[in-house]
């Protein structure tokens, strides 16, 4: 059941009772990311070390093309690896060794751990280490685990980048104070927010995960960074415990959400407040107008958000503080309160905030509220469709450039097509 | 371990997965980690199914593991029957849940549910998914089919209307959805009536009187043999041998049929919708003889395809293949026919390499080899599983029977070069019109390349996805790059033009270009020749020509 929410004369929701929820999920796993972040650094490699539904799962997922051999596989665990017959370290030696031996051009190899891998609990940690002394310093060998028991999702490219912090060289004590800008970014959006800091004067900055693997920022105290997506919880502990500090802002969505978030950074580093405003002006109001397309289509509409990658809650934001939609229920598959403070006290006290998923009973409360729009992933979409629901396929707002003002008109589109689609279909 | 980039096939329970979907009233309890639900999208994306698969998963994580996974799959086996009401219940572990050794099939057993539970051991590590639908459809079978063998045969049952149970076609199957139809109307002609059509449409009370049928026709044996196989030996149900992929095949089916029922093959002998030998006699096909073909595929569809591409079509089988271990023998019984080498792999990157050996100038495979003879420029046509969002289109296009023939004659002959323009071109190949850079009219890609380097516009991911589309789509338009052609492989020493024969070959009209430009240089290089002039352009058009 679904607690009501006493009212609260707090700010919206950010101490309203989270609804949590413990049955099956319908979620990714952590595996996923290798599709966008494979294509965010050219020269790594990741290698799941994992079962046959690993390889299917990405497979499935990415969907991509054989036109070339991607820089992603998997090392499929046969039965002799577990019968012991073949020492499972030395055939994962063997494969890793007849990879980069194909794929000279490799600088980066992540061995990413799966669920299988975990179980017996094949020490890939070890595995790195071992094989970085036969192949440092050409490829640069790191684990993490983007595995269904540990990660959901978008927490695979969390462990991703994580796993990268102990990589990065150590800021001189004396260094000019820099700004990094953590996520994985499309390179388009990554310039746009880039060039935008410049000008409002932060000259030292950098970001994480670069475009080339191995061209990694230094860290220090002297760093002060910005979360660029919301599921990077373990990454931000990790630049923490390296003396980074952690400038809490709302995400880059829409125009207001993006003038928040360049703020922050702005204050940290003591930029003028009528230069900040003045610079981020024009984009804003671009921002502003972009999103004016969307709005007939969109205000006041009811919106439903299953758990799928972390965003649902900023984009809830977003929706409900610049367009005025009426966020329903906001699932999110892990709640992290500090990183989202800025987001949960713009939400309407109305809105069900839900972690975790019981995915039976929560589309029973899609069917009870019904939703003008509902947020949810591929194996739920066309089954809400067949029922007569309009839905959004989360996974879009994953792989589309979403971020900064210059993306807000078509972040509002996303959402604004499939309600349009619905309005002119006369089949 | 094996270093595996694309696969063919999923896991086993991927294909229980198909068979339960298939199904009206089953359901799957699955026994496996937060993650393993991406399996719906199969059925809800690539088939555009409009229901979820029935299948719960327990969506065990790390935490869950210290603790009781048992709870866990307990409490999800109760909320399931509860919620699906389902007449059956499959128990099973996926590869994850198989190393944590719960048992699953134990503890459904120890709940007394008051529904059959049906135990699937599925082992992930060793066996792949048409093995997984294949055990799980017997299984079923095994579990719900009453009855005894004391029926009569029935040709001697002098029954007005001999039955037949229709076994293979499931959830996410090639075309299955279209050759039952086909099939179907093969039966109506002769009189047969369908008894139960299994695993796809099918309820377990359908199941439960699959012993009625006088015999079985199987239409997918990577699916159904096992279960065919054990009806025989129960119900003394025969079996079909003959796949209907093709015009022969068709006849021969037929034939097979009416004799298994005791009945007159010739009213379904008499179907005027039989267009394909007309086509392949007409005079315009005449180019289309001995074009070379490879073939790949699951090994059904495969030695079907071998056998229309001989027979029906008049080209060479250059290459035979399939990816389905479990019926090697088959495929080497049909190589040996063909005369050549059987290819046995789920290996991609060997297909390729078989393929680009081959130099065949059609292929005939999965979604995989598409993309291979993409890259090497070389027709394709997709006859096999595994299957992509384009194997299911809102047309019928069956492979089985007459009209499933029609549809090969259509979809293979469309991607070569049509033999009329072949002749009207040699006329016009001094037009303008024909110059280097303008593609081929029939190939979208337009791609007249004498190597398969990487276009970039063919490159594109977003262009050709081989799962769900939309996730390359919006992850090219999310990044913008492609990945072009690894870098690193061998660079063959190519011997030099000549101006003299690179101007001669310029004459040559662009589509058949590259093929004389890669048999020149083959030529050459086999003969160990520094450079290529006008004459050794023509030595090698004598060599190769047929």
């Amino acid at each position: 059941m679904i607690a009501a929410a006493p009212p609260l004369a707090a700010q919206g929701c950010a101490s309203v009772p989270v609804l949590r929820e413990r049955g099956q999920r319908e979620v990714f796993c952590g595996l996923t990311g290798i599709v966008w972040l494979h294509r965010k650094m050219p020269d790594a490699f990741f290698l799941v070390v994992g079962s046959r539904t690993c390889a299917h799962l990405l497979q499935s997922a990415a969907g991509v093309m054989i036109f070339a051999e991607p820089r992603f596989a998997t090392a499929i665990i046969e039965e002799r690896d577990l019968a012991g017959l073949a020492d499972a370290n030395e055939e994962l030696d063997r494969v890793v060794r007849r990879l980069l031996a194909r794929r000279p051009e490799i600088r980066t190899l992540f061995l990413v751990g799966s669920c299988p891998s975990e179980v017996i609990k094949l020490d890939l940690a070890r595995a790195a280490q071992r094989l970085a002394g036969a192949f440092l310093p050409d490829v640069r060998i790191v684990n993490y685990s983007g595995s269904g028991i540990e990660t959901t999702f978008t927490q695979g490219e969390d462990a991703c980048l994580a796993s990268l912090v102990p990589f990065m060289p150590a800021q001189a004590a004396d260094a000019e104070p820099q700004l990094l800008i953590v996520g994985a970014l499309p390179d388009i959006v990554e310039d746009q927010l880039l060039r935008l800091v410049r000008d409002l004067g932060i000259t030292n900055v950098a970001c994480l995960p670069a475009r080339e693997s191995r061209d990694l920022p230094a860290l220090g105290p002297n760093t002060r960074f910005l979360l660029a997506q919301p599921f990077l919880g373990d990454t931000a502990q990790a630049l923490e415990d390296r003396g980074a500090v952690h400038l809490p802002a709302p995400f880059p969505f829409g125009a207001e959400g993006t003038t928040d978030w360049l703020h922050a950074a702005a204050r940290a580093f003591g930029i003028d407040e009528m230069h900040f405003r003045s610079t981020v002006a024009p984009g804003r109001e671009r921002a502003k107008r972009a999103l004016e397309h969307s709005r007939a289509q969109l205000e006041g509409k009811s919106i439903f958000f299953l758990p799928d990658s972390q965003l649902e809650l900023p984009l809830a934001r977003f929706l409900h503080a610049e367009l005025g939609m009426i966020p329903v229920e906001v699932g999110t598959p892990y709640l992290h309160r500090a990183h989202m403070a800025a987001e949960l006290a713009q939400l309407p006290q109305t809105t069900v905030i839900s972690e975790g998923q019981d995915v039976d009973r929560q589309l029973d409360r899609v069917r009870a509220s019904r939703p003008d729009i509902t947020v949810c992933g591929l194996g739920l979409a066309n089954p809400l469709e067949a029922e007569g629901f309009t839905t959004k396929w989360a996974i879009e707002l994953v792989f589309s450039p979403i971020h900064g003002f210059d993306q807000a008109g078509d972040l509002a589109e996303l959402f604004a097509r499939p309600l349009r689609r619905r309005d002119v279909l006369r089949v | 371990m094996q270093l595996s980039v694309w696969t063919y096939e999923g896991p086993p329970h991927i294909g229980a997965m198909r068979v339960a979907t298939g199904m009206t009233d089953v359901h799957y309890l699955l026994h496996a980690p937060q993650g393993d639900t991406y399996a719906d999208l199969l059925f809800t994306m690539i088939e555009r199914r409009g229901k979820r698969p029935p299948v719960t998963y327990t969506t065990f994580q790390a935490r869950d593991l210290g603790k009781d996974t048992a709870e866990l799959f307990q409490s999800a086996a109760r909320d399931a029957v509860a919620r699906f009401k389902p007449a059956a219940m499959l128990v099973g572990a996926s590869c994850t849940a198989e190393l944590i050794q719960d048992d699953p099939a134990g503890m459904a057993q120890a709940m007394r549910l008051d529904i059959p539970v049906i135990p699937l051991e599925l082992p992930s590590y060793s066996r792949k998914e048409n093995w997984g639908a294949s055990e799980t459809f017997y299984q079923i079978v095994r579990a719900l089919a009453v009855g005894d063998s004391s029926r009569p045969a029935p040709c001697q049952a002098g029954s007005p209307r001999p039955k037949a149970n229709l076994l293979g076609p499931s959830a996410l199957g090639f075309r299955h959805r279209d050759d039952i139809v086909e099939v179907a109307k093969i039966l109506a002609a002769l009189g047969v009536e369908i008894n139960v059509t299994a695993p796809l449409g099918a309820s377990a009370a359908d199941i439960a009187r699959i012993g009625e049928a006088d015999f079985n026709i199987v239409l997918y044996p990577e699916i159904a043999d096992t279960a065919a196989r054990w009806l025989e030996r129960k119900f003394r149900q025969p079996f079909t041998r003959t796949i209907p992929i093709g015009h022969g095949a068709t006849i021969d089916f037929i034939h097979e049929v009416a004799k298994l029922a005791g009945v007159d093959p010739a009213p379904a002998l008499d179907m005027a919708e039989a267009r394909m030998p007309w086509w392949s006699r007409s005079v315009d096909s005449t180019y289309l003889t001995g074009k070379r073909v490879f073939i790949f595929g699951d090994a059904t569809h495969a030695i079907a395809a071998a056998r229309v591409a001989r027979d029906e079509l008049g080209f060479v089988v250059c290459g035979l293949g399939c990816y389905n271990r479990e019926f090697a023998r088959d495929i080497r019984a049909a190589a040996a026919e063909h005369g050549v080498e059987p290819l046995i792999t789920d290996d991609h990157l060997e297909v390729e390499d078989a393929i680009a050996a081959a130099h065949p100038e059609l292929v005939l495979g999965t979604q995989m080899e598409r993309h291979i003879a993409k890259r090497l420029s070389i027709p394709c046509a997709v006859i096999s599983a595994p299957v992509h969002v384009q194997d299911f289109p809102a047309r019928h296009s069956p492979q089985m029977g007459f009209e499933g023939a029609n549809v090969l004659f259509d979809s293979w002959v469309h991607p070569l070069v049509m033999g009329l323009e072949e002749h009207l071109l040699t006329m016009f190949r001094d037009d303008f019109e024909f110059h280097d850079g303008a593609g081929a009219s029939h190939l979208s890609h337009g791609s007249t390349k004498t190597a398969p380097v990487a276009d970039p516009a063919a490159a594109s991911p977003g262009a050709e996805p081989v799962a769900a589309p939309v996730l390359a789509a919006v992850a090219a338009a999310a990044h913008g790059e492609s990945d072009s052609v690894a870098p690193g492989g061998d660079v063959l020493e190519i011997a030099r033009w000549t101006a003299e024969a690179e101007t001669e070959l310029k004459k040559i009209p662009f589509f058949v270009r590259g093929k004389a430009r890669r048999n020149t240089e083959r030529y050459a290089e086999e003969r160990g020749l520094a450079s290529i002039s006008l004459d050794t352009l023509y030595d090698a058009k004598a060599h190769y020509a047929r």
